[in-house]
């Protein structure tokens, strides 16, 4: 590695860099519990298991993360989230 | 009524058949959706270099006014206004027309399947049947007619009750049973698919 490249780096410039994203979708009330199981089977390529179980936390704890990345890649989903009229916002991972 | 959607064992397809009614009514709310979409310019906000808003045909910045086209159309990002204004500017614009086209699918779909401009006084029945990738087309148009509804009713989580007790004749139990009537369709269409 180019030692004159790691001294410009400053440690909180290596820790945004590699501060994942996440994908979040929040509760509505509008939107049927099947229909958010099948966007996340469909678009996540998930499981049906592993669908469920996030679509149960958007349910009763109003959020769940579904998925993460870098911000290019969650911009992404969160786009296709809105095509399929779900509420998803994207934020770096906690 | 309309029994909903069954995919069909032989032929892979998805079948629904409504009667001239129940179709004009979902012509009618996709339309309603289509001009909405249509309604609201999409416009960069103001505020900015005049010259440089007037050259600026990328998309909007600002969340939309009408509560129906903010919930379509929500902040990407909470807590970073700059950030969530970008966002928009790259991708509603897309969005709108990716759900106007949707809406557009229902009604053409309709029509094709013998839905006249005006029912007249011979009751007929209209028979659709959709391919997969139209039938995903449907789905995510039948989320936004019903995000539509859920809105400007003011649906909440768990209310149901309240929209029961209505009177009949009230517009807003009529409206419901509507919103209640697209989710039936929703959940039989979801049903055919997976």
């Amino acid at each position: 590695m180019d030692p004159g490249v790691e001294q410009d780096l400053t440690p909180d410039e290596i820790t945004l860099a590699d501060t994942p994203w996440v994908t979040v979708v929040w509760n509505d009330p509008v939107n049927l519990m099947s229909y958010v199981t099948y966007v996340f089977q469909k678009h996540f390529g998930y499981s049906k298991k592993k669908a469920e179980k996030l679509m149960m936390e958007v349910h009763e704890d109003g959020k769940s993360a579904v998925s993460s990345g870098s911000r290019e890649e969650m911009e992404r989903d969160v786009q296709a989230m809105h095509e399929y009229g779900l509420w998803a916002t994207l934020s770096k991972a906690e | 009524m309309s029994s909903g959607f069954v995919r069909h064992r032989r032929s892979k397809r998805i079948h629904a058949t409504f009667s001239d009614f129940e179709a004009d009514l979902l012509r009618s709310l996709a339309s309603q959706l289509v001009e909405l979409l249509h309604n609201e310019s999409a416009m960069p906000s103001a505020g900015t270099d005049p010259l440089e808003a007037m050259l600026d045909f990328s998309g909007p910045t600002t969340e939309p006014e009408d509560p129906v086209l903010k919930r379509l159309f929500p902040s990407a990002y909470r807590d970073d206004d700059e950030a969530a204004a970008e966002f928009r500017r790259f991708t509603e614009g897309s969005l709108r027309d990716g759900k106007a086209r949707a809406a557009a699918t229902i009604i053409d779909t309709l029509e094709e399947a013998g839905l006249p401009p005006e029912p007249g006084e011979e009751e007929l029945t209209i028979d659709v049947e959709l391919d997969e990738e139209t039938a995903q087309v449907w789905l995510r148009s039948f989320t936004d007619l019903r995000l539509a509804l859920g809105t400007r009713l003011g649906v909440e989580e768990g209310d149901e009750e309240k929209w029961y007790a209505l009177p009949e004749e009230d517009p807003r139990a009529q409206a419901h049973h509507v919103y209640e009537w697209l989710g039936y369709l929703q959940e039989t269409l979801i049903l055919s698919l997976a």
